[in-house]
């Protein structure tokens, strides 16, 4: 009552300031005797929501922006996904809100840790993210029984990944190649990451991608090690080389998907990159060209899901079986520019548009998939391990 | 509003029982109070809670990890650890910040006063045109500057055919990008506070100044700059702190040899996840500007800084 009396207004600004400081003094020590934050590890039996698939014809499925073929006429108009409707009666609702893996790991990370429902049926994450998810035990084990066409149709060098055997948690959408890109405007064909790292002509306009996996993967291969099986002293032989070549202003700069406008300008002559994005930079100009390194490949894929207390799996399991239709995935792969995961979708896209059947960075030949390595599946403390000294080389 | 509308009536009406003003007189003691509520809710929710849970988080013992959770350690050697490791990062951020800040300061100054003073009829145009640039997002606008200093634009090409520098000449991913990328992404900042004391200034003054026998430059010391102190300490604060915290410019426009501290930060939370860290980082970050800008203050305030 005292602070009421201390003046005709009774709020003067040293008494205001004195009681928040009170209030956040409070709230202060609630937090800090409050101990820590609790694990997020679970168990995906105990979130398990009931499944509404037969009752609730409805499926949410959230994937990355352009990545599902449009009407040429209406881009709001998705061809496979319509015929996915009229045939199954179960109508999708397709967000594009996945831009990046930790930001969408970050959006999702209380709700699953607390086995709280995020409301969708299917997520679609890159390999480490996927195995990251399946780790901390939040996503549903697919019944392989509702799945014949992938069972049947996965491409064989996808089937039973390091981190995900028998394929029970992740069907792929869509996979991609991590190698070289060189614009033949500005420089000559590049075949080693030694040379992209040691070229002098390069120097300054080189850029390698942020994603450890990738960079760090190919790195591996070039040094003849294996990246699904490496030691940490490998590892950092790797990484040295790598600082050296951000520490002499060999290496430009670190970069997610925006490499690509760099590239096709000539800013960047040569650099790390995904198979897809050169793909469409091929078209607009050819002496734009992706190279398979001759020690190897990188092989990712961007993975469905059912995360956790979703409530239409069975509808989830469906839309993933349509899309493992060799008719259906020539017709995506048409359209997205990705490696097909789906056997048989090459005959199938011949009969659409027989010169993307010939190309070589959709339908890749076997000798490219045979020399290609997905990257081993780390544990919690590996991975901050390598994730630490990489983000420390490329300066963040 | 109740409160002076149970005066005002109880004032008019002669008729009304006595006991009605005290109450009135209670509801206007309460009033300041209520009319600080929603402000005062919002600062507690958005700032005051949060804060204090990210104190709590950097205090964390980082042996734990996001699948095992963290326990509540009081790990004040965090700090020394965030220090340690980033200091360059912090020191960096600072410098550029600063560095970005005097240009604004140097480009802005001129523009509000032209604005303030000598536009005219074209005053409200020429606004237009320094909030225009806000019309389209930050990162569009950052992702343009990429373009204009892009090895093979113009700006380069025509820096090149000088004989005074060589051909291995850039602008994209030099600390010089970065720098402008935050100079023009924060000059507004600076305009606007400058535009509205140098708008306010009595030209009366002036002519007093002049009466006197005093040059324009001395004019310009004596009275104009003075009586724009408020704009020109509101601008470079409003200029300064986002620009030490940025991290899109540094990303976009630099190279990891720019990367400034919420590039850092930024990792530690989404990438990394370590979260100890991250918030200790946050902490440093605060406390820096924190002791940056009450060291200015203080002198701006005492008038030293002209």
């Amino acid at each position: 009552m005292s602070l009421l009396s201390s003046g005709r207004s009774g709020a003067s600004r040293r008494t205001v300031l004195r009681g928040a400081a009170a209030a956040g003094a409070l709230a202060a020590t609630g937090v800090f005797a409050g101990c820590g934050m609790p694990g997020t590890r679970r168990d995906p039996a105990e979130c398990r929501a009931p499944d509404r698939s037969g009752s609730d014809r409805r499926l949410v499925v959230s994937n990355w922006p352009l990545y599902i073929d449009v009407s040429e006429d209406d881009e709001s108009i998705r061809p496979t996904l319509e015929l996915f409707t009229e045939r199954t009666g179960i109508s999708v609702s397709y967000q594009e809100d996945i831009n990046d893996n930790n930001e969408f790991f970050g959006k999702v990370r209380n709700q699953l840790s607390a086995c709280q429902p995020i409301d969708r049926d299917i997520v679609v994450l890159t390999d480490w993210m996927a195995a990251r998810l399946v780790r901390l035990g939040w996503v549903q084990p697919l019944n392989p029984g509702a799945l014949p066409n992938v069972t049947a149709n996965l491409l064989d060098s996808l089937r039973d990944r390091p981190w995900d055997s028998d394929n029970k948690y992740a069907v792929p959408w869509q996979t991609g190649l991590s190698g070289i890109a060189y614009n033949g405007n500005v420089t000559s064909e590049v075949r080693s990451m030694d040379e992209l790292l040691t070229r002098p002509d390069l120097r300054g306009k080189v850029t390698c991608l942020s994603e450890m996996r990738d960079t760090m993967g190919l790195l591996l291969l070039d040094q003849g090690s294996d990246p699904s099986n490496f030691t940490e002293q490998e590892f950092t032989r790797a990484l040295d080389k790598l600082q050296a070549a951000v520490d002499n202003g060999h290496v430009r700069r670190f970069t997610g998907n925006d490499y690509a406008q760099e590239l096709a300008k000539g800013d960047i002559a040569a650099c790390v990159a995904w198979s897809g994005d050169v793909i469409q930079l091929n078209f607009e100009d050819e002496k734009v060209r992706f190279v398979p390194p001759d020690a190897g490949v990188m092989l990712w894929s961007d993975n469905m899901q059912v995360p956790n207390e979703a409530t239409h799996q069975r509808n989830a399991e469906k839309f993933m079986n349509f899309y493992y239709e060799p008719a259906v995935a020539a017709e995506l792969a048409a359209w997205v520019n990705y490696i097909c995961p789906v056997k048989g979708a090459q005959e199938e896209m011949a009969k659409i548009d027989p010169e993307l059947a010939e190309n070589p960075l959709i339908f890749p030949d076997e000798q490219v998939l045979a020399g290609s390595k997905v990257f081993m599946p780390l544990n919690e403390a590996e991975e901050r391990l390598y994730e630490e000294q990489f983000q420390q080389v490329i300066g963040a | 509003m109740t409160a002076l509308i149970g005066t005002a009536s109880g004032g008019a009406a002669p008729g009304t029982p006595p006991e009605a003003a005290p109450v009135a007189r209670n509801r206007r003691r309460w009033s300041p109070y209520l009319l600080l509520l929603p402000g005062g809710l919002w600062l507690l929710l958005f700032f005051v809670l949060p804060s204090v849970q990210l104190a709590g988080t950097s205090l964390y013992d980082r042996s734990g990890s996001l699948e095992t959770g963290y326990q509540q350690g009081f790990a004040f050697s965090n700090y020394l650890d965030a220090i340690q490791a980033y200091w360059p990062h912090l020191l960096r951020s600072a410098v550029y910040a600063g560095i970005a800040t005097v240009i604004c300061l140097v480009i802005g100054y001129p523009l509000a006063y032209a604005i303030a003073q000598k536009a005219g009829r074209w005053r409200n145009l020429m606004l237009v045109c320094v909030i225009a640039p806000f019309f389209t997002t930050f990162l569009v606008r950052t992702l343009a500057w990429k373009s204009i200093l892009s090895d093979n634009g113009a700006l380069v090409e025509f820096l090149r055919g000088l004989p005074l520098i060589g051909d291995d000449f850039r602008l994209l991913a030099t600390p010089a990008a970065v720098i402008c990328g935050l100079v023009y992404n924060f000059l507004p900042f600076m305009v606007l506070p400058l535009y509205a004391s140098l708008e306010r200034l009595d030209g009366r003054l002036l002519e007093a100044s002049r009466d006197l026998y005093a040059t324009p430059v001395q004019t310009f010391r004596k009275v104009t700059l003075p009586l724009s102190m408020p704009g020109v300490v509101a601008g470079t604060l409003l200029t300064f702190i986002p620009a030490a915290g940025d991290y899109i410019n540094a990303e976009l426009l630099g190279t990891p040899n720019q990367y400034m501290i919420g590039n850092v930060i930024d990792s530690s939370f989404l990438v990394r996840l370590d979260y100890p860290l991250a918030a200790a980082l946050s902490f440093l970050l605060m406390a820096t500007i924190l002791i940056m800008v009450f060291a200015y203050v203080r002198r701006a305030g005492s008038e030293e800084v002209v």
